[in-house]
């Protein structure tokens, strides 16, 4: 590739990679990026979208400075355990962080462009997107994702950006078709997600404290584990739990593995005297 | 058909090259200085919005002197370039010398093949971590490559600046000494006295975790300088 070529001037690193490198990007084959393999487009037309079924269980729940982040740690391979430590939740820039279901390969590549791409906008700007501006680029990578989804290869995120302009933590979920929504409170994605979402729904309310925020979000992980077979809950054994992270003014943090720990001991204790 | 009239190969490029020294000494001047934990990049530009100095990668920084589009079109390159190739490989592999030598390819061939020549001078830095010791390199207008220890200076009167820091240079000074001599030397060949809010300051720091490189803005500067 040309180091200094003058026919593509917008500031999009995935725009880019699609002209010249088409076969980097998660969808990508060779020179016909959006061809579905081995199928002509007439093939699919009336076909149903295959079942999404990945296991899965990501969430977020706003609170009041920010947006707890959170997803499990299993993938899967049929009824087999393919990893038990996977990690589903990025960090994408100093104040946003997606979460993912679907097939675990392009979803991992699709949140490593996504990071590239907020960073190299920023760079050849001078200033960093909007919140509203990133969660549409996401739209748009899924979008481009869609030829994938009738192959079965689905990339679900959830986007959580704190918009600095409005000082909120915001919270957004897509289809398969790049369609856009906002979440004004909670939102669980996968195949706990219904799971997870009815268990937030009975304790969530505005203006959640941190520690709240957080303690709701490992409980409905914990739950849809408890409901799905494709969602791992914490493993005393082994040391595995759920991972999750703070979206805030101040910017991105880790919760660490000791604070979720304790939190799932203490979750696991008053269950045990409950009976 | 009129006969086109000849010119030897000797005279044309001695004309590219004054026109492109021409063009890059009617800028400002441009230093880049290694310090304690860094590289200090000190630019004399007046615009608050029209960078010279960018970030280009985790600890590699970009900046130019001479024709601001230019520059522009070659900043973006690199940057497509850095990030094309973090993303292919790993942020690791993404290097100094690496981004320098397409620079170096570059403008050697515009230099050489166009009829007009680039009017800029490049300095393409990295910091260096773990031990590994910072980069400086200089690229000129006829991609020529420099590999500079301690400071290079580009744009402007840039001898002048060079002997100015010549004697007065130290290895591992604090980052306010480095930002006072900067200063210094810039108000020396100016022969005026320059507002922190006329320059453009950045640094690449060795302690920042991930993207190292970092604007300082005029009221960090006072602060710094004390």
């Amino acid at each position: 590739m040309p180091f200094f070529s003058d026919d593509y001037h917008g500031s999009s690193f995935f725009d880019y990679l699609a002209r010249h490198r088409p076969d980097l990007t998660p969808f990508g084959r060779g020179s016909h990026p959006s061809a579905p393999l081995g199928s002509s487009p007439e093939e699919h037309r009336g076909a149903a979208v295959p079942p999404v079924a990945h296991g899965t269980t990501v969430l977020a729940i706003k609170y009041r400075g920010g947006v707890v982040i959170a997803g499990d740690r299993r993938a899967t391979e049929g009824f087999q355990i393919a990893d038990r430590r996977i990690e589903k939740v990025f960090k994408i820039d100093e104040h946003s962080a997606m979460a993912i279901a679907g097939a675990a390969g392009p979803c991992i590549e699709m949140a490593r462009l996504f990071q590239t791409e907020l960073e190299h906008y920023e760079k050849l700007e001078g200033i960093p997107l909007s919140c509203e501006g990133k969660a549409n680029k996401l739209g748009q990578m899924v979008k481009a994702n869609l030829p994938m989804v009738f192959q079965g290869l689905v990339v679900l995120p959830i986007y959580v950006g704190y918009d600095l302009k409005r000082n909120e933590g915001r919270i957004f979920k897509y289809d398969v078709t790049g369609g856009r929504y906002e979440e004004s409170d909670y939102h669980a994605i996968g195949s706990g997600g219904k799971d997870a979402r009815n268990a937030m729904r009975e304790h969530f309310r505005k203006d959640l404290s941190e520690a709240d925020a957080l303690n709701i979000a490992l409980r409905a992980l914990y739950t849809a584990a408890d409901e799905d077979v494709g969602t791992g809950g914490p493993d005393f054994v082994r040391g595995i739990y759920p991972t999750a992270k703070l979206v805030a003014g101040a910017g991105i943090a880790d919760v660490e593995e000791a604070r979720v720990r304790s939190l799932y001991t203490a979750l696991l204790d008053t269950k045990k005297k409950e009976g | 058909m009129a006969m086109p009239y000849y010119v030897s190969p000797e005279q044309m490029m001695q004309d590219k090259a004054e026109y492109a020294k021409k063009g890059i000494a009617k800028g400002r001047s441009l230093i880049a200085m290694e310090y304690q934990d860094g590289v200090l990049l000190v630019a004399d530009n007046p615009s608050a919005s029209l960078y010279k100095i960018s970030e280009v990668y985790d600890s590699i920084a970009l900046s130019g002197a001479g024709k601001y589009s230019e520059f522009e079109n070659l900043r973006k390159a690199g940057i497509r370039h850095a990030d094309l190739k973090g993303f292919m490989y790993s942020r690791e592999d993404v290097t100094a010398r690496s981004l320098a030598n397409a620079y170096s390819q570059t403008l050697g061939t515009v230099f050489s093949q166009e009829l007009k020549p680039m009017e800029v001078e490049i300095l393409v830095v990295q910091v260096g971590n773990n031990g590994t010791s910072n980069e400086i390199y200089r690229i000129s207008f006829d991609g020529s490559i420099f590999d500079e220890r301690g400071y290079a200076v580009i744009g402007g009167r840039a001898e002048a600046v060079q002997i100015f820091l010549k004697e007065r240079y130290k290895q591992m000074s604090p980052l306010k000494e480095a930002l006072s001599l900067c200063l210094a030397a810039l108000e020396n060949v100016t022969n005026q006295k320059l507002p922190l809010e006329g320059l453009e300051v950045a640094v690449l720091a060795r302690d920042r975790a991930g993207r190292k490189f970092r604007r300082v803005p005029a009221a960090e500067a006072r602060q710094i300088l004390g």
